[in-house]
């Protein structure tokens, strides 16, 4: 048991004594208890962390980890500010919401003029004295109350002044009186952060009810409302808004701002995501069920919003309770003392800090995965101890399976590789990598040892549920080159695919799940390349070891760090990110918007055409369906093929400051017979009828009888990349704007990659046909998944290869190991039939942030 | 708080007369010959009269002074807003000293006084004019122009407290009430020149508030003077139809106003227009 002591917003303390390992909740509860509140949902406990930032206390987590080293003193706070008060159902609440503002604005932190101090502050006389007496009220009997950051007393005759017209104004009254007048100051609710310009100008940016504003001293320059903005992300210092393009305008754009440091940028952040969640949603965004591969590194409110919470107070149905105004002159004294003042006066308040930057753990909402992960050091530890804290399930599972191939598999290596290397070089990246070899069998048991987590993940779950279909991990850690050439890697899938075996036909299959993210936007891509040698590039590295059908591969695990320079990652994000609106709520939007595409339509005619053969085979059903509605695909990918063998290379790509890419790929293999010649013929139309430029593969391979339609192949090897769908374009000129924003800054970059064996050697030299390529990339307000679809021939054989990337900014740490336990359980349990060729956790920190 | 009241009341207007030397600016930028003295003076009249007689504010003028050739523009010197008036930083030099009397008449209105120019040490080359200055009731927008600048905008931040104040660009050499203004409370005139429409863009990007937006054809057209009557009269002073034939049609757009055409084809020679001239004050008690 700890003594906490929460300082209360009419500057009394409340000691507490908690559980050493209870969560921010429970004593948050205890103190609304005290309080005697049912509208809790405003308010919140922030504390001081070791740097002096005032941070929000996440209720989900325990309080220990929040504080570490700092000692157990909270803060009572208004955490976000109605923009009505009136609407407030109990005076009891308005009351609190007075007294933080009464501290905002004693403090200076809501600036007014001196009308309003004044006004302000006969609203508090008559609310804490009642109405003036002039026998009582000596003119000085106000000296002891704190209405300005500068009293005069000027000010104060003028306060009493005015208290003298509130003659016979309730308590109650004076309160929403002074909350009328308050919510009109343009500051009030603003949450100011310092930072930059891309010009390296300083501002501050305001976060509130409405959006952000950015001011330049006291001026505001500009706005972004809620509405207007598609993404917000954030990547070492850097804080990027990518904003809806206007009625006249055609693109998006992404304005960046640099912060003080990496845990500034991730404060802000958070209370971004909690601001707009609280305000502009009807209910918290949905944190990660149904999603693809999520990782716990998401930050998601996990509070009511205030729809949510406006409607439960209006069921409040009790008599208003009885609470004691205790005089101002008390909150006065503590100010002076400052303790309370304190917290308050830094710029930041109780909003700033609504984040507890150094939490290690990922933040999900309530029901997510637990995505707790180890602190920042673990990944770095992540060879020994790679899934530590992956849930049991997870690691048992992958456990079997990594034996299983392990069985099978005669060599396993393992990789750990520690280098430093800006990300410039990305080419040598890998080459540079400075590598450290470990017994494998070390790896591995580190890595199915780790300790299982207290709940089953959704991960694990799914993971658990699904057939025991190999899982081959490779790990080859580079993302960042990746997410760059992005583009360039489809191709390198097809490559591997063609490596792989015969033929390979990569279809777009969408891993999507069947309900699909809110707020994500699916854009679905074509990407058609000729097989290329896989080697070659060294982006492609990845990617090579793809797909391998025979789940015996042996496993390799690699752990590589390095620090690769920002821009890569960055670019990559804004890649894959093209077109994505910004959906808050709905559900199907990202549905309906890939209908409007009439390309991304033609796709899906053309998919069905190719595959005829819906129910057997997994690849047939779910490309039709990718192509409209990532959603559905999924489940179809699972009920599939019985024949085909899959592999899901899920790549989890975790960048500390919260950036999670994952990358999975899944080929399911069709059988050469019976399937995959339909298909092929299947194929074979469509390239006739549409697909001309997509040909590419190697005539030799597919030649194989079962296609005519090696037509295509006839075609020069030359790798096409076509993106057939609308939003490439865009996605193009995006990008360019991204990669210009993004300023180069050191960085450490934590790999973890498993990677199944590779298939046989044959593939690499021989090419197959590709069939078809599908990117699709969906878009919420802080994660970008991409997901890549090929479907290769190559012989008889079709192969559909499946690479998810999850791009996360987060806010915590994020656990490489559990993080691709969490991948690969999740590509398993969602393409059951196909087989997980690699994982990569990738983890991007600001160096210096690493430090701590 | 003033923040209580809509946009538009007032009790008071400042003005100051045309002096001989009208249209002669000291830089001998001004082209004497271009503009009509007594034509000028007849149309400051007539304005004097509608505000006087038609709207009912109190009229304080001060007398003309023939040094300061630019001292008609009694909005320039001052921003007054509430209790509060912020004595400004005329860009031009020679200006500079048109605030003197009417600090004396803001300073005798009581209302508390800032100076932009004892700033001057910490704000350096601020300069501020009333013209670039729209305040809707809500917010402030500060047009960024030739004569005014950020430091300026920031003093006027800082004495507006309660207020956002955001600043917006001006094109085309113009001030920010050569193309917009206020022609009721939630209700912006504004110019439908492609320079204004940026503005206005900006505007709407700024604000958290929204507007009805009159857009008028003609630049001139968008320089009106709004005052809600004591008895709940709309009042709108707007240029003539000779100064803005294209405009006059959106005027009676607005519902239930009394539209009160005046002239002021003379100032507007000078870049001048109504607003220009008066200083609007409201010394009613506010309704706390």
């Amino acid at each position: 048991m700890v003594m906490c002591q929460v300082t209360m917003l009419d500057g009394s303390q409340f000691p507490c004594e908690v559980e050493k390992r209870a969560k921010g909740q429970y004593l948050f509860f205890k103190v609304c208890e005290t309080l005697n509140l049912l509208e809790k949902d405003y308010f919140g406990l922030s504390f001081k962390d070791n740097t002096d930032q005032t941070c929000w206390l996440d209720p989900l987590k325990e309080m220990k980890r929040q504080i570490r080293n700092a000692p157990w003193n909270f803060s009572f706070n208004v955490k976000f500010y109605p923009p009505d008060p009136s609407q407030l159902t109990e005076d009891i609440t308005r009351y609190l919401l007075c007294l933080q503002l009464r501290q905002d604005i004693a403090s200076g932190r809501l600036p007014c003029s001196f009308v309003t101090h004044a006004l302000l502050g006969s609203y508090t006389l008559q609310a804490e004295l009642g109405d003036h007496d002039p026998d009582e009220h000596r003119t000085d009997y106000i000296s002891d109350f704190h209405f300005a950051p500068s009293q005069t007393r000027e000010m104060e005759e003028k306060v009493v002044e005015l208290h003298k017209s509130h003659r016979g104004m309730t308590p109650a009254q004076a309160d929403t009186q002074f909350l009328e007048n308050a919510k009109k100051l343009s500051m009030f609710g603003v949450d100011l952060h310092h930072a930059k310009d891309s010009e390296g100008v300083d501002i501050m940016l305001g976060v509130c009810a409405n959006g952000l504003l950015i001011y330049k001293d006291r001026l505001r320059i500009n706005r972004f409302a809620w509405p207007k903005i598609l993404k917000i992300s954030y990547k070492r210092s850097n804080f990027y808004i990518k904003i809806r393009p206007g009625e006249t305008e055609q693109f998006e754009s992404t304005v960046g701002f640099k912060l003080p440091n990496h845990r500034a940028a991730k404060r802000l952040w958070k209370v971004c995501v909690e601001n707009h969640t609280f305000f502009r949603l009807m209910t918290p965004e949905q944190p990660t069920k149904a999603k693809f591969l999520t990782l716990g590194s998401k930050f998601r409110y996990s509070g009511r919003t205030q729809a949510q919470t406006r409607q439960a107070s209006s069921l409040i149905d009790r008599p208003a309770p009885y609470f004691q105004r205790t005089s101002s002159k008390r909150i006065s004294r503590s100010l002076d003392g400052a303790p309370v003042i304190s917290v308050i006066s830094d710029g930041s308040g109780p909003e700033g800090g609504k984040e507890n930057g150094r939490d290690p753990a990922l933040e999900l909402s309530s029901d997510s995965k637990e995505d707790e992960e180890p602190s920042d050091g673990a990944a770095a530890a992540a060879t020994t101890a790679a899934a530590s804290n992956s849930a049991e399930e997870d690691a048992d599972e992958s456990e079997a399976t990594l034996r299983k191939s392990k069985l099978r598999v005669q060599g396993e290596n393992i990789y750990v590789r520690h280098s430093n290397l800006m990300l410039e070089d990305l080419d040598k990246t890998q080459d540079d990598v400075l590598k450290h070899q470990a017994s494998i069998s070390e790896l591995k048991r580190s890595f199915m040892e780790a300790t299982p987590e207290p709940r089953p993940s959704q991960w694990d779950k799914r993971l658990t549920a699904s057939p025991a279909t190999s899982l081959r991990l490779q790990a080859q850690g580079k993302s960042p080159p990746r997410m760059e050439t992005f583009l360039p890697e489809s191709k390198d899938v097809v490559k591997s695919a063609d490596d792989k075996q015969k033929s390979e036909a990569v279809a777009a299959a969408t891993a999507a799940q069947p309900v699909v993210e809110i707020e994500e936007t699916v854009i679905v891509e074509e990407v058609r390349k000729t097989p290329k040698p896989a080697a070659a590039a060294s982006e492609v590295l990845e990617v090579q070891a793809v797909a391998s059908q025979e789940p015996q591969e042996a496993a390799k695990v690699a752990v590589e760090e390095k620090k690769p320079a920002i821009e890569a990652s960055i670019s990559s994000d804004s890649e894959s990110e093209e077109e994505a609106e910004y959906h808050p709520q709905t559900t199907s939007v990202s549905v309906e918007q890939i209908k409007e595409e009439p390309e991304e339509e033609q796709e899906e005619a053309e998919l069905n055409k190719q595959e005829p053969s819906p129910e057997p085979e997994p690849i047939a059903v779910a490309e039709p369906e990718i192509a409209p509605a990532p959603v559905p695909v999924q489940p179809v990918v699972e009920d599939g093929t019985p024949n085909a063998k899959e592999e899901a290379q899920p790549v989890v790509d975790v960048v500390d400051d919260g950036i999670v890419e994952e990358e999975m790929m899944l080929t399911p293999d069709e059988a050469p017979n019976g399937y995959s010649a339909e298909d092929m013929q299947g194929l074979g139309s469509l390239e006739e009828e549409e697909q001309e430029p997509r040909m590419n593969g190697d005539a030799s391979h597919v030649e194989t009888e079962h296609l005519p339609q090696v037509i295509c192949c006839s075609e020069p090897p030359v790798v096409k990349t076509e993106m057939v769908t609308i939003s490439d374009t865009f996605a193009a000129q995006k990008t360019e704007i991204a990669t210009k924003e993004v300023p180069i800054v050191h960085t450490e970059t934590k790999t973890i990659t498993y990677e199944a064996a590779q298939l046989d050697g044959s593939g690499d030299g021989e090419p197959g046909v590709l069939m078809t390529a599908q990117t699709i990339t969906s878009e919420s307000l802080c994660t970008t998944t991409t997901t890549h679809i090929t479907k290769t021939l190559k012989g008889g054989l079709s192969e559909t290869r499946i690479e998810k990337r999850i791009v996360i900014t987060g806010d915590s740490d994020i656990d490489h190991d559990q993080a691709l336990a969490q991948a690969i359980k999740e590509a398993k349990e969602q393409h059951p039939d196909m087989s997980v060729t690699r994982v990569v956790v990738h983890k991007e920190t600001e160096l210096a942030e690493d430090e701590d | 708080m003033a923040s209580l009241c809509p946009y538009g009341r007032f009790t008071h207007a400042v003005v100051r007369g045309i002096p001989e030397s009208f249209g002669k600016a000291a830089d001998g930028s001004g082209d004497a010959t271009s503009t009509d003295l007594a034509k000028a003076q007849r149309q400051f009249g007539v304005l004097m009269g509608a505000l006087r007689q038609k709207v009912g504010l109190q009229l304080i003028e001060i007398p003309a002074d023939s040094e300061l050739p630019e001292s008609w523009r009694i909005e320039d010197v001052a921003v007054i807003m509430g209790d509060t008036a912020l004595i400004t930083r005329p860009w031009k030099q020679q200006r500079r000293s048109e605030v003197e009397a009417v600090r004396r008449v803001v300073t005798e209105l009581n209302l508390s006084v800032v100076e932009m120019g004892v700033e001057e040490g910490g704000s350096g080359g601020a300069t501020l004019e009333g013209s670039d200055v729209l305040f809707t009731g809500r917010e402030f927008f500060v047009g960024i122009s030739k004569h005014t600048n950020h430091r300026g905008a920031e003093v006027l931040a800082d004495t507006f407290r309660d207020f956002a104040v955001s600043t917006v660009p001006v094109y085309g050499g113009f001030r920010l009430k050569n193309i917009c203004s206020m022609g009721g409370p939630d209700t912006i005139i504004i110019s439908n020149s492609e320079g204004a429409r940026k503005t206005l863009r900006m505007m709407e990007q700024l604000t958290d508030h929204h507007y009805e937006v009159l857009t008028v054809p003609e630049d001139a057209a968008s320089n009106c003077v709004y005052v809600r009557g004591s008895a709940k009269v709309d009042y709108l002073l707007h240029p003539t139809a000779e100064e803005c034939p294209n405009s006059v049609t959106a005027f009676q757009k607005l519902p239930d106003y009394t539209l009160l055409p005046t002239a002021c084809s003379e100032a507007s020679k000078l870049g001048g227009s109504l607003s220009s001239f008066c200083l609007l004050i409201n010394r009613k008690p506010h309704a706390y």
